[in-house]
């Protein structure tokens, strides 16, 4: 053993010798990284559900460091969950090394093996990506060969295994993952007559698959490779631009113990998401379209946790809200099953020195987002073919998953002061998403209010005030936050949160947290005392739960 | 295996410089072309990176910001501002329209699945970087609040000199 590792150091020495010697003369390389933790002190406290778990103390760090010298360069992320944060999703245990790669680019070549990332079109197909937030990380580990032959013509291809979790190290799922994607931007390659085109149009296509045998049930033969493939296409005219791919995957069956109907079905996944748009100085228009089918696509066919080995992502249709009530208590998140979703944003800026405008003008933003149950037509086959059911693209029933219709409405008043209102108005089906406690339909209004007063060059003051109305669930809610900041290093901010309408009486708690942080240039330090109410975290189709906690929260996030 | 790393990092660390652009990340600008991070350049002027986001109220309220006084800038110092957006596939529709209504003259650039980000090694956004004539990175900041502003300012007129 000790041998072996004496051989091996050996041919690393030697190796990082060279990179090192060979070249001393001129730049020796850049090394870059960045370190983030969060620490967790957690207190007991029942009213809120929040536990005080064994180990008292959460935390999560990471860091990257990376390599980079001429055309090469390579990095490793340290991962450490001693003992992970509450309600981060399991998996992810111990300390070592999550995430290790190497790559190569030359002359349009371009070459990663070990860990990596990549996204092909929307991501439908394939989105490999990380959220350190949510705890999502679907790395591939295997070969990334990136080729860019001729003006205007880009390939790509990539094999490997998925992450699946940590524990002291990484550990990958057992499902390969093989993908081919080509795009051709048009205005690039014949670039002697279109490069200054009004009309600009890019084309791609993608084919993906995945291996895996994991699910070996005794009442299906499951197909053990199943593939995927769609093309896309983007085109600009002037002020105008529309965006649409399509996506087919086939069929893919896995267990779904919530429904029999789709439970280990054979039938084939179809996705479409278009999008149009026009857009000006001041005013714009943007109109989405989706259709999906049946298109939860991972390397695996076994029950996972939501969000374990998913090759694809399923994007919402509706504005990704950051202000806490509307962002955190009724997230919607895409139906994994499928769904119709239909999408309009119109924003607009009354112009600076006109007479309604006044000096400064004013932005006004409207959305509507909806989303339907796709119509399914089921032919009852569950003993033959197993496809379950038909749909048809567009087609939708009048089974309302979620409609969210907002305004926003932006301000200067004068040099010190910013105004920004919010109204919002949601129906959601808890039913689709799973958030609250009892399956129905929830009505809720919320409006905002944000103002930011500027005292002077370094000192200002930012006041928040929400309300949620709602005779479901957990009732109403109020909001109020009050955030100094002394420009550029330091801030504190206090902010409760009270369920005052809640229908249980001694379950409507004021959520008091505070805030300070300290922050220079790439260094940002902060800590947060109090209690934290549960929320709804959801992206790309899967949601995460994160419970209750009272207790101290200690983050650094640094980069060099 | 660890140790092994841990060493080699060791050994490249003692060879280390200042930070540049990354010269293996190729995303692409709001009309869909394709562009080489490592020969993004403003001709010898400074230049400003900064990472955002739609539904990120900070960053948008920094870009806001700087975009009342840009035209000083540029007029000052020749400087370019690049807002690289990090929306996915969920928001980078929205990207374009928000840029137009605030009438923001920076350069966009896409970064859906975050691959210029994790080369600047980005941990949450808004995060800017200022950049000198040569490319050198010579200031980050990983925050906004009112009057940030000015210290980048600060910064830019000190390195255009």
């Amino acid at each position: 053993m000790t041998l072996k590792l004496l051989f091996k150091t050996s041919i690393l020495v030697s190796f990082t010798g060279q990179v090192f010697f060979a070249q001393n003369n001129s730049n020796p390389g850049v090394i870059s990284g960045n370190v983030s933790s969060t620490v967790q002190y957690y207190n007991e406290d029942t009213l809120i559900n929040a536990a005080e778990p064994d180990h008292k103390l959460g935390a999560n760090s990471f860091a990257n460091i990376n390599f980079n010298k001429g055309n090469f360069s390579a990095g490793v992320r340290l991962e450490s969950y001693l003992n992970p944060v509450e309600g981060y999703p399991q998996g992810f245990n111990g300390s070592g090394i999550g995430y290790r790669y190497a790559n190569w680019n030359n002359e349009g070549l371009d070459i990663t093996v070990g860990n990596f990332y990549d996204q092909f079109g929307s991501g439908m197909i394939l989105r490999i990506w990380e959220s350190r937030q949510l705890g999502i990380d679907n790395a591939m580990d295997g070969l990334k060969v990136k080729y860019n032959p001729y003006k205007g013509i880009y390939l790509k291809g990539l094999i490997g295994k998925q992450r699946l979790s940590f524990d002291d190290g990484l550990n990958n799922g057992n499902g390969i993952v093989r993908g081919l994607d080509g795009e051709v931007n048009f205005n690039e390659l014949f670039d002697s007559t279109l490069a200054n085109s009004k009309l600009k149009v890019t084309i791609g296509g993608s084919f993906v698959s995945k291996y895996n045998d994991d699910n070996n049930t005794p009442d299906f033969i499951l197909p053990k490779n199943v593939g995927s493939y769609g093309g896309r296409i983007a085109m600009r005219y002037g002020k105008f631009r529309f965006f649409g791919e399509y996506i087919y995957k086939e069929n893919d069956p896995y267990p779904d113990q919530q429904d029999e109907n789709f439970n280990y079905i054979y039938k084939n996944g179809e996705g479409v998401l278009l999008n149009l748009g026009y857009s000006q100085k001041g005013f714009s228009v943007d109109l989405n379209a989706k259709h999906m089918d049946n298109m939860l696509w991972r390397s695996t066919n076994i029950t996972v946790q939501p969000t374990d080995l998913l090759i694809g992502y399923l994007p919402a249709l509706s504005t990704q809200h950051t202000y806490a009530l509307a962002g955190t208590l009724y997230p919607y998140s895409p139906n994994s099953r499928g769904e119709v979703a239909f999408q309009a944003d119109v924003l607009y800026k009354i112009p600076k020195k006109s007479k309604l405008g006044g000096k400064y003008g004013w932005d006004i933003g409207v959305n509507v987002a909806t989303a339907y149950a796709p119509e399914r037509k089921f032919i009852n086959d569950d003993s033959t073919a197993r496809k379950s059911y038909t749909t048809q693209l567009f087609n939708m029933s009048d089974s309302l998953f979620f409609r969210d219709f907002n305004i926003t409405i932006g301000k200067k008043i004068n040099k010190k002061l910013k105004l920004k209102l919010q109204y919002l108005n949601f129906v959601f089906d808890d039913r689709t998403v799973l958030v609250a406690k009892n399956h129905e339909l929830i009505f809720a209004d919320i409006a905002i209010a944000d103002l930011t007063w500027k005292i002077s060059t370094h000192h200002s003051i930012r006041f928040e005030v929400q309300n949620m109305w709602t005779k479901q669930d957990q009732g109403n809610w109020g909001f109020g936050q009050i955030e100094y900041s002394y420009s550029p290093h330091w801030f504190v901010a206090i902010l409760d949160q009270y369920n005052y309408g809640n229908p249980i009486e001694n379950q409507q708690v004021h959520y008091l947290l505070g805030t300070a942080g300290y922050i220079k240039g790439p260094h940002r330090f902060t800590l947060a005392y109090g209690r934290q109410r549960a929320g709804v975290f959801c992206v790309g189709g899967v949601c995460r739960q994160v419970p209750a906690s009272n207790g101290l929260t200690f983050s650094i996030t640094s980069s060099f | 295996m660890k140790k092994l790393i841990t060493f080699t990092l060791s050994l490249f660390i003692l060879g280390a410089t200042f930070a540049q652009l990354p010269n293996n990340v190729s995303i692409k600008d709001i009309d869909g072309n394709s562009v080489d991070i490592s020969k993004l350049n403003n001709g010898g002027k400074p230049m400003i990176i900064s990472f955002w986001a739609t539904w990120c109220k900070p960053c948008m309220a920094e870009l806001n910001t700087i975009s009342e006084d840009y035209d000083d800038w540029v007029d000052e110092t020749g400087v370019k501002l690049v807002a690289v957006s990090i929306d996915d596939a969920r928001s980078t529709g929205r990207v374009e329209p928000y840029v137009n209504q605030q009438g923001w003259d920076y350069q966009i650039l896409l970064d859906p699945n975050g691959d210029f980000k994790r080369a600047m090694n980005v941990n949450n956004v808004p995060h800017t970087f200022l950049l000198d004539g040569n490319g050198k990175i010579v200031w980050d900041h990983n925050n906004y609040s009112a009057g940030d502003e000015k210290e980048l300012h600060e910064q830019l007129l000190k390195i255009s000199k």
